[in-house]
């Protein structure tokens, strides 16, 4: 199983998890004028592709591969129980449809396969809240990227809605976590990758969901606001085909970047004992902090030196999402602020 | 929320909760009025709440709260991205989250009244949202809609005709309307009334009431799903022990 | 031409009696540091720049219990020069218990053709105060911006509370109004600390709603802060939208500490 077919269901516009409600700030750009054809659509989803959407689809692969750490899915309804994931993402497809149509020319050292080298691994056995409180911690780097509160919003609804869903097509353990973790509802892109990896997908397979998702919504919505031809508008879909293909490989590719280049040791002084540190008790986020700013190797010997190893194992799954991407957008942050304040929308978002 | 009830494999278990009343119709036939109206005769002896499909954002949410004909906190407005019947038929999942979030904050409920956005004479409630639904026809479209048939009109579990008091003005003849629809409706019942002359449509409130008693025999009395709660509980005891994050 | 490396360091002890002293004052040129005020620091471009190439690093340690504001004389215009790698400008800045941090330099001029990266690292503890502005202009007057790419990273106790890219001059972002639409400029004002924490939560999450004016926003964060930010046809229009927007979201905060702006 490669997650292929399963991927055409969760990316599907009549997936029923109340994706056809949002436009993804396109009805709000539509009401200013900022949007009035297809040229300045074109622009919108290029734009919204390149932030909101590569943020999106680096959280979904980091749920996805998280989720796919936890546990086998469980048995739904009928159905034999499943395998595909649970044995880690580097399970995932070994040649993608995406390496496959581009030539594999671009895969030499983008960390494009998510290996085990890299991930973090299962949880030790037997204490759920350490997995409970890792997609608390993922959700809230989805909060820490997502400033507007209107947005916030409409991604934890979105979220709800697609977990109720998912929970019924792909039962598992992780979307059981998920939801337990975080009942107001996750962020859509944690809720994606969740559900993707119990539906049998690979982490790259949830960002591609995610980043196509970032752009139908909001084209389909441009569809019946303006009254654009639909197959003028799927044209610019077409047209943002290597782009989709591209921003799934950064997403996934950024999952490894979690030492970022420029973060390199202190040399300047202010590395020694911290002032202002919270004291005993934060060794886990300490263990992350440290993470963040030394090497991976550097920064697990001091964890497992200090704290528990279950500390350790958390503190290396935070060091894999600090740098994850998080383009902001601006003008969608006014946007979808503005389209709370009109009082005659069609769309929740 | 909605989404954390531990049975997973139907849309709406349907032991020990409220019955969910679908109302669908043709715009300007006057389902929010009929809301409004069911809300009066049935809000003292039932426990109620409603969910609202507007079109435009909440506009039929508000009419109903500026109404006082039930507390406004038991109405939630869901938007439907300018398709109405999507969000009653297709992707269900935003209307069940409302209703399940209502029953968790106001259970136990008897009866969560769904109304739907103003759509065509297709437009009918999926089985997975609806228990029990109403189709409302008005006299004004005149008096061939029933005629026509379409899946509101055949399949309703109750078609509501309203506006009798306009009858007379349009041209309107309710014994062809009858005729009609008994000839499409194979027995299912047809109520003919004038909500502005009948402010608590009593005779559909009858029949809403028989709904309820019915449902409540075959699936028992309403009782709160302490389930979500109990997860929360536990979660944040987790949360607790667990190192902050 | 050569490329230039830098280290500047800004660092406070708490000096008795609520008293704040510049416990080190170091500068690296270009990167030249002035103390204007017993708790205030103005940050003097020595040298055109920074070109392709330059690194430059400034660590801001601000102790508990002191506070410490960081500006600078002026605009910082970020030019092409001849290497192929980027210009790096890298602030690390950590903000003690109960410390209070004012950064506030003046905008970032990104001319043609340079390749600029910024990054910010900003570590607060539980209970410190911050008002960090950030200001970029799209190339100088009637000029294509040049390349720039700022990551900012802010943590509350080792926990997110934001992280974010802004790219400019990219093709994929540029007239985008879903990015920055018709504007020349882009600002953004974190204003954070324990005035700004959202109210614990109950039962059902409830966001605080954002304060919207025309170009700007206050956007409340899931954590301890607010984000405003601003787009702009100029760098003059910028500053009183920001500024907008940092009124409404100390107003939203009654008794916060003063970390608002205060006059240039």
């Amino acid at each position: 199983m490669n997650g292929d077919a399963a991927l055409l269901l969760l990316a599907d516009s009549r997936l029923p998890a109340g994706g056809h409600a949002h436009s993804g700030g396109v009805e709000e750009a539509v009401r200013r004028g900022a949007v009035t054809g297809a040229g300045d659509l074109a622009r919108f989803l290029r734009g919204r592709l390149a932030t909101a959407g590569l943020v999106t689809a680096a959280l979904a692969a980091a749920a996805c591969e998280l989720a796919a750490s936890e546990t086998a899915p469980v048995a739904g309804p009928g159905t034999a129980p499943r395998t595909g994931p649970a044995t880690g993402p580097a399970t995932g497809p070994a040649t993608g449809p995406g390496t496959a149509m581009d030539g594999g020319g671009r895969d030499g050292q983008d960390g494009w396969e998510l290996g085990a080298a890299h991930d973090p691994g299962a949880p030790p056995p037997g204490d759920t809240a350490d997995t409970v409180s890792l997609w608390r911690r993922l959700d809230a780097e989805a909060d820490a990227r997502t400033a507007s509160p209107a947005q916030r919003e409409a991604a934890r609804l979105q979220g709800r809605l697609l977990l109720r869903t998912a929970r019924r097509m792909w039962p598992s353990a992780a979307l059981d976590t998920l939801a337990r973790a975080v009942p107001e509802g996750p962020h859509h892109p944690v809720a994606l990758g969740a559900a993707a990896a119990s539906a049998g997908c690979a982490p790259r397979q949830a960002a591609l969901a995610a980043a196509y998702t970032s752009v139908t919504g909001p084209a389909t919505a441009a569809v019946r606001l303006l009254g654009l031809d639909p197959v003028t508008v799927h044209r610019l879909l077409a047209d943002l085909a290597t782009a989709l293909d591209d921003t799934a490989r950064a997403a996934c590719a950024s999952l490894d970047d979690a030492i970022p280049e420029d973060d390199e040791p202190e040399e300047c002084g202010h590395q020694g004992p911290q002032p202002g540190r919270p004291p005993a008790g934060h060794a886990a986020e300490q263990a992350a902090e440290q993470a963040a700013g030394h090497a991976a190797g550097h920064a697990v010997e001091h964890a497992a030196g200090h704290v528990a190893g279950h500390a350790a194992w958390q503190a290396r799954w935070h060091a894999r999402w600090h740098a994850l991407p998080g383009h902001s957008a601006p003008a969608l942050d006014l946007l979808a602020e503005g389209h709370l304040t009109n009082p005659m929308k069609l769309f929740v978002s | 929320m909605g989404a954390y009830h531990d049975d997973l494999h139907d849309a709406a278990e349907p032991h020990g909760r409220a019955l969910r009343l679908g109302i669908g119709g043709p715009v300007g036939s006057g389902k929010t009025a009929l809301v409004a109206a069911l809300c009066r005769s049935l809000g003292p002896s039932l426990r109620l709440a409603v969910v609202t499909n507007d079109i435009y954002t909440t506009e039929d949410a508000d009419f109903l709260r500026r109404a006082g004909v039930i507390d406004p906190e038991r109405i939630l407005a869901v938007q439907t991205g300018c398709c109405p019947h999507t969000a009653i038929r297709d992707d269900i999942a935003a209307n069940l989250d409302a209703v399940e979030t209502l029953e968790e904050r106001f259970g136990p409920l008897d009866l969560v009244i769904v109304e739907s956005g103003g759509d065509n004479l297709t437009a009918t409630f999926s089985r997975g949202l609806a228990d029990r639904q109403i189709f409302v026809l008005d006299v004004s479209g005149g008096d061939k809609v029933p005629r026509k048939g379409g899946p509101g009109v055949t399949s309703a579990d109750l078609l509501v005709v309203n506006k009798t008091d306009l009858a007379p003005m349009v041209g309107a003849d309710l014994t062809v309307m009858s005729r009609d629809a008994a000839a499409v409706r194979d027995g299912k019942p047809v109520l003919f009334t004038s909500i502005r002359e009948d402010r608590g449509a009593h005779s559909v409130a009858e029949w809403a009431t028989h709904m309820v008693d019915a449902w409540q025999r075959e699936h028992g009395e309403p009782h709160h799903h302490a389930a979500h709660h109990t997860a929360r509980n536990a979660t944040e005891q987790a949360a607790q022990q667990a190192p902050a994050s | 031409m050569t490329t230039v490396t830098a280290r500047a360091l800004i660092r406070t002890e708490a000096a008795g009696g609520g008293r704040t002293r510049l416990e080190t004052l170091r500068s690296d040129p270009p990167l030249t540091l002035r103390q204007t005020g017993p708790r205030r620091v103005h940050l003097v471009s020595t040298g055109a720049g920074p070109l392709r190439g330059d690194h430059l690093e400034l660590g801001v340690d601000v102790a508990p219990g002191t506070s410490l504001e960081v500006r600078s004389v002026g605009a910082t215009l970020v030019l092409p020069g001849l290497a192929d790698a980027p210009s790096v400008m890298v602030v690390r800045a950590r903000v003690g218990a109960g410390a209070t941090l004012h950064f506030s330099p003046e905008p970032t001029v990104l001319a043609a053709g340079c390749a600029h990266r910024l990054v910010v690292r900003l570590s607060l503890a539980e209970d410190a105060n911050v008002f960090w502005r950030e200001e970029i202009v799209f190339g100088r007057h009637g000029e294509r911006p040049g390349r720039g790419h700022a990551r900012f990273d802010a943590t509350v106790a080792g926990r997110p509370l934001l992280r974010q890219d802004l790219l400019v001059g990219e093709e994929t972002v540029d007239d985008s109004p879903a990015v920055h639409g018709d504007a020349r400029c882009v600002g953004s004002t974190l204003i954070a600390g324990p005035a700004w924490a959202p109210p614990a939560v109950t039962d059902v999450k409830r966001e605080r709603r954002a304060v919207l004016g025309d170009g700007w926003a206050a956007l409340p964060l899931a954590g301890p802060g607010v984000q405003v930010c601003a787009l702009g046809a100029d760098a003059v229009q910028l500053r009183v939208r920001l500024r907008h927007g940092e009124e409404a979201a100390t107003a939203s905060a009654p008794g916060a500490p003063p970390t608002g702006p205060h006059r240039p």
